[in-house]
């Protein structure tokens, strides 16, 4: 058969062209179309999505019409906008935002003193490696009441358990990521003569960035979760809690719509957060880098 | 070459072993050779005759288990600026720094030269190898030949007393491959440094080197010192040597243990 396809073949010209200088070329491009330029955009796309789930919620809130299970999207951006205005949402976000802001970079902090020891000292990988699977399956709101006796009923029972959450996600994150480290790097780190700080700082912080980033995004998602489930819990002295003291107090005043304010309040944080501040670092970092794509 | 004055890097007795999980491995077994200023020093083997390994312990990342190596009189123990590494791996540059960057900053963080006198050399380095174009590019953007330029570039600009090459063209492909020895040929016409550069390829060592160190393998032992041909030298004269030392490396110890 194949000895048939042989024969069949009839002999055949050679080709040879010159190329056409580039410069002659001039720029080879099809643009797209504007839809598929709008369609590009990830922040439209997520806010269309934005959209679709809020009439998704209306519609189902108008559908079962009872305020007291679930408001309507309108009256809990009703709700919100009044607490906006009074400056009450404003100030308990203050409020928690301070308190979250304190435990987050003292959490980061400890999680990066711990990983430099675990990276250059073996007792320190064993002190790292020990902790971290002791106290992270440790859910941080079963040490509130131990943190209670200890730092009092205020800011620092809080600061506390949101140190608690963040450091070992962070430090879980950041080690794996010095281990993963390529050799190759490793060896030109040494090769320029850099030791220990300043071969971490140099090489193993910017080679490891992608899993440091994502164990701050956990991180940072963990202190929020403990953050509002620990002002649930009390309410800091004198009535000046954050944003979980608030949905608590509306809860108990049964004033629902309130009540979605606030967990309103800490979704709109949490997305500024991630898809603001997160993706301004990722893109200025790891992606510019090709560390990802 | 005459063998004038003391040897700028001389290998005694090196014996080389690294620890794999079941067992202990004998890379290298007592193996000698001096590299003189402005060789091109080139340790030919096949896979196993920890060649690299070899190269490895000149650059002070492991030492060696008897014997010594001596730079410039100094004994090596960890490693230094003062002897760059170009690696194999395209992932050798700093993926966070540019090329210029990456060039500039082995100066800056080893303390050779200040800021702005290590711009201007880095400039030049990159020059040389041909990528002015591409200085504010970042290693993914650019093709595996180009980043073994950025890193051979690296490696000039630190002016070292011995720049270690470790396969650095053999993850190119074949074409790409044949230009980079060119142009690592001028660049040596051009300054003149000294390198070791580890190969499994008979034609690339006879092309790059001046002088060829065999080793067989398992573990490595020098089995010949020889003297490599100009560029410029006949086919003919060329394919002798390749025969002569492919003999050497795959036939004759077979042959000669099996005689004995």
């Amino acid at each position: 058969m194949s000895a048939d396809a042989r024969v069949a073949l009839a002999p055949r010209p050679e080709v040879v062209r010159e190329p056409v200088a580039a410069a002659a070329l001039g720029v080879v491009e099809k643009p797209l179309s504007a839809w598929e330029r709008v369609a590009n955009i990830a922040a439209l796309r997520k806010l269309a999505l934005l959209v679709a789930l809020a009439l998704v919620w209306e519609a189902y809130a108008r559908w079962l019409n009872n305020p007291l299970l679930l408001p309507t999207f309108s009256a809990t951006l009703d709700a919100f906008a009044g607490g906006f205005a009074s400056g009450e949402l404003l100030r308990k976000a203050a409020t928690s935002l301070r308190v979250l802001l304190i435990g987050y970079t003292l959490g980061i902090v400890c999680a990066g003193v711990l990983t430099v020891l675990a990276i250059l000292t073996r007792v320190g990988t064993d002190l790292l490696e020990l902790l971290t699977s002791m106290f992270n399956p440790l859910p941080a709101i079963a040490l509130l009441p131990l943190a209670l006796i200890w730092f009092g009923l205020g800011y620092g029972s809080i600061v506390f358990v949101i140190i608690h959450s963040v450091l070992w996600a962070v430090a879980l994150n950041t080690h794996a990521g010095f281990l993963s480290v390529s050799p190759t790097l490793r060896m030109v780190g040494r090769n320029y003569g850099l030791t220990g700080l300043r071969y971490v700082a140099s090489i193993l912080i910017p080679a490891a960035f992608p899993s440091i980033l994502t164990g701050l995004k956990i991180g940072w998602a963990f202190a929020w979760r403990t953050l509002i489930a620990a002002e649930l819990v009390f309410g800091v002295s004198s009535g000046s809690g954050g944003l979980g003291w608030y949905i608590y107090e509306n809860k108990n005043q049964l004033d629902i719509p309130n009540v979605f304010a606030g967990l309103f309040t800490v979704i709109v944080i949490g997305l500024v957060v991630e898809n603001l501040i997160f993706r301004f670092v990722e893109k200025r970092t790891v992606r510019k880098w090709g560390m990802q794509s | 070459m005459a063998d004038v004055g003391a040897p700028l890097l001389d290998v005694r007795g090196v014996t080389l072993q690294y620890k794999t999980p079941d067992r202990l491995v004998t890379a290298t077994y007592r193996v000698d050779f001096q590299v003189f200023t402005g060789d091109r020093f080139v340790l030919l083997g096949p896979s196993g005759c920890g060649k690299s390994t070899l190269l490895k312990a000149i650059g002070g990342y492991l030492n060696p288990i008897e014997g010594e190596i001596r730079l410039k009189g100094a004994a090596v123990h960890k490693p230094g600026p003062d002897r760059m590494m170009v690696f194999q791996e395209f992932d050798q540059l700093l993926p966070w720094r540019t090329v210029f960057e990456n060039v500039t900053f082995p100066l800056i963080a080893s303390r050779r030269l200040p800021a702005r006198d290590a711009e201007a050399r880095a400039h030049a380095s990159i020059e040389k190898v041909g990528l002015r174009d591409f200085s504010g590019s970042y290693p993914h953007m650019l093709s595996g030949g180009m980043k073994q330029r950025v890193a051979i570039a690296r490696a000039m600009a630190m002016e070292p007393d011995v720049l270690l090459m470790d396969e650095p063209f053999a993850a190119l492909d074949a074409l790409t491959r044949r230009r980079m020895q060119d142009e690592l040929l001028t660049l040596w016409a051009d300054t003149n440094f000294t390198v070791v550069f580890v190969t499994h390829s008979i034609a690339e060592a006879i092309k790059i080197g001046s002088r060829i160190l065999l080793l067989t393998p398992h573990p490595g032992q020098v089995r010949a010192e020889l003297n490599s041909l100009p560029p410029g030298t006949d086919a003919a004269t060329l394919a002798t040597l390749e025969r002569r030392i492919h003999a050497m490396l795959f036939a004759e110890p077979s042959d000669q243990a099996a005689a004995a």
